[in-house]
């Protein structure tokens, strides 16, 4: 049997992970973008935990939603990607500053 | 260990590493490469929570289309790959600080002294022929239902969204483009005109072969 915590814990590493996955990869817009997904991957995993554990259906629903707005948000996403590369020729974070006071 | 421990270990270690493998390569279609093992491996790991409907939903909708969709930009973009890992040696002792303060925090909360075997006890196994889609799908078409159709809605905006920022409309003078109001408008006897006019018997067409013979 895996216990609760073990599934938090597997959560809570790949939460880490793509949290400095944001810190380390400054440059590369696209790279922030996957970190963004392996964090939402993380936090569905602690609710189909829970979802699991309390016997409950309604942790799995909402991991069907977050995936549904998950998809929806890559899509727009690698579109504004598209956008800022064919007006900058850059996707590196640091010449994306003009919107900076 | 049973074989389940082992199992979920196996799952959870090759997620992991590939995530570690992800934020670190240097070249952007490794890195997405990477995360769709990472996809697979924690489908595998919300299979063994009896979740298989949503493992399944995620190697399809993640690994199969978001990631593509991923690999596609990636592919798309001309990137100089080298100015593109400049500030990750600076930023490495940061991260890992704030990875590790982070992790340490998120373990106290969440080890096995609050979420362990133990204080939440055996979670409900259900037998061989349970259908776990068939419980989505009571709760979601019911109790949920008014979420799903937003939830439609927001695929719909999406798509527009999407369209709607990427598309180009280049200069006429490049690319010919159809008129569609215009073609609808048009009317018979604005393209075809009868005239009258006197019958006119033309010159036989001269055969020029034989005449250079």
């Amino acid at each position: 049997m895996v216990a609760l915590s073990d599934y938090l814990i597997f959560s809570a590493i790949l939460f880490t992970l793509s949290m400095a996955g944001i810190f380390l990869n400054r440059k590369n817009v696209i790279i922030l973008l996957m970190s963004i997904e392996l964090m939402l991957l993380a936090v569905n995993t602690n609710l189909v935990a829970f979802s699991y554990f309390l016997n409950d259906i309604s942790g799995q629903i909402f991991v069907f939603f977050i995936l549904t707005v998950a998809a929806a948000e890559a899509a727009i996403g690698l579109a504004i990607i598209v956008l800022v590369f064919r007006n900058r020729k850059s996707i590196n974070v640091d010449d994306l500053g003009s919107l900076k006071g | 260990m049973t074989f389940e421990q082992l199992i979920f270990y196996i799952l959870a270690a090759i997620a992991v590493i590939s995530s570690l493998m992800m934020i670190s390569v240097n070249n952007p279609v490794k890195a997405a490469l990477w995360l769709v093992l990472a996809f697979i491996a924690t489908a595998g790991v919300w299979i063994t929570a009896q979740a298989e409907f949503l493992g399944i939903v995620l190697i399809l909708v993640y690994a199969g289309a978001v990631m593509v969709l991923f690999l596609f930009v990636v592919m798309m973009l001309d990137i100089n790959l080298v100015k593109l890992k400049e500030g990750f040696i600076r930023y490495l002792p940061i991260g890992v600080l704030a990875a590790l303060g982070i992790f340490a925090l998120m373990y106290m909360v969440l080890g096995p002294n609050n979420f362990g075997m133990d204080v939440t006890g055996e979670p409900v196994r259900f037998d061989a022929n349970h259908s776990n889609t068939t419980m989505i799908g009571l709760a979601l078409y019911t109790v949920h239902v008014y979420a799903f159709i937003l939830a439609a809605v927001l695929l719909l905006v999406g798509i527009v969204a999407a369209i709607a920022l990427t598309i180009r409309r280049r200069p006429p003078h490049e690319v010919k483009y159809q008129n569609i109001d215009k073609q609808v408008k048009t009317q018979a006897r604005d393209r075809f005109e009868m005239i009258k006019m006197q019958p006119v018997k033309e010159k036989p067409v001269e055969n020029k072969k034989e005449e250079d013979e």
